[in-house]
């Protein structure tokens, strides 16, 4: 005997509360798929990428693919471009390439691009990505806490520019913004004040940019 | 993002066999790869179910649209706006009789042409009336 039963679409809240019975995100760095963050952990309240803006980049502890730990404050002094992405984020592909030339254009002047994938899998995924794409900067390795430390970055590619005071300067969610706008953002930020100026939040780079196809 | 309608109440015989349609709905603009999305770093779409009380004998992925997107240089292979997947039950005979559920995941992983959204699982639970 056979029988067809079909189910109607409705809101995500009552799906959620009849056939959902958990919800789950991104767990990067985990060893295996069933260790995943329950959604309902949620970011925390004290750090909002909208009003991150002038903020000090927070501080994270994650390891390159040589295993070398990096902080925020080994690149002090430098203009950074912190891109958290990952192996299957489509869009995040479109602005590698545009990331890979302004390391080489701009290594030398004071500017890094760092990398931060969120892959569950890990390096096994991330390290033949890196060589297929030619990846030239530095990649790290994810995790929930940098994750929870970023506002829970639930949206990839997720990308700051960060000053050589180690403040943010911009967040871009998503393919926000073309190469030439994310390069003179970058020129502005290098012809700015060296590390022992303070810079006030609010400037003209500062921005919060955010793709409207949602 | 995915919206899951609720589970309507699966009857089913023991010893016999039924389908089941597990229907969801993505917001517009937005895709999720299909089961076979034809590139390695993409993350499929994949129903799975327990054991029991019945047998998950097939789950039936509709027919994948083909979308050519910024980002890459081939078209993929992707579910868009509303889509069903079914699965084909069977019921042992030695089933007990009566109410019972059946628990399954589904993962997924939705992007738009400008951004992705984290993996997903989510839990699945029908209502079995097995007689």
């Amino acid at each position: 005997m056979s029988k067809t039963i079909s189910v109607i679409g409705v809101g995500s809240a009552l799906a959620c509360a009849l056939l959902w019975t958990g919800c789950s995100d991104f767990g990067a760095a985990k060893p295996s798929a069933s260790v995943e963050k329950k959604a309902s952990a949620g970011p925390p309240a004290s750090f909002d990428l909208k009003n991150a803006v002038g903020r000090p980049t927070p501080e994270f502890n994650l390891k390159d693919a040589d295993g070398q730990a990096v902080r925020p404050a080994n690149y002090k002094g430098k203009v950074v471009l912190l891109d958290f992405w990952a192996t299957w984020c489509g869009p995040c592909k479109i602005e590698i390439p545009w990331f890979m030339e302004f390391e080489r254009q701009f290594k030398d002047q004071g500017f890094a691009v760092v990398g931060v994938s969120m892959d569950e899998d890990g390096w096994t995924v991330i390290k033949p990505y890196v060589q297929n794409m030619k990846m030239n900067y530095r990649i790290l390795l994810g995790n929930d806490d940098v994750s929870t430390a970023y506002g829970g970055l639930d949206s990839l590619p997720t990308t700051l520019l960060i000053d050589r005071q180690g403040n943010i300067a911009s967040v871009h969610v998503g393919v926000s913004m073309g190469k030439e706008e994310f390069k003179n953002a970058i020129v502005q930020l290098l012809n700015g004040p060296r590390a022992s100026v303070s810079v006030a939040s609010g400037r003209a780079l500062a921005l919060l940019t955010r793709p409207n196809a949602r | 993002m995915l919206s899951i309608a609720p589970s309507t109440r699966l009857t089913i015989q023991r010893g016999g066999t039924a389908d089941f349609a597990l229907k969801a709905e993505l917001q517009p603009g937005f895709h999720v790869n299909s089961n076979m999305p034809g590139d390695d770093y993409l993350i499929p779409i994949k129903l799975t179910w327990n054991k029991d009380p019945l047998e998950a004998e097939q789950v039936i992925y509709p027919k994948p649209q083909m979308e050519k997107l910024s980002f890459s240089p081939n078209p993929i292979s992707v579910y868009t706006g509303t889509f069903e997947i079914g699965t084909h039950f069977k019921a042992p005979a030695s089933a007990m009789p009566g109410m019972a559920f059946m628990n399954g995941k589904l993962r997924y992983q939705a992007c738009n042409n400008k951004e992705c959204l984290p993996p997903r699982t989510v839990d699945v639970r029908v209502t079995l009336d097995i007689q």
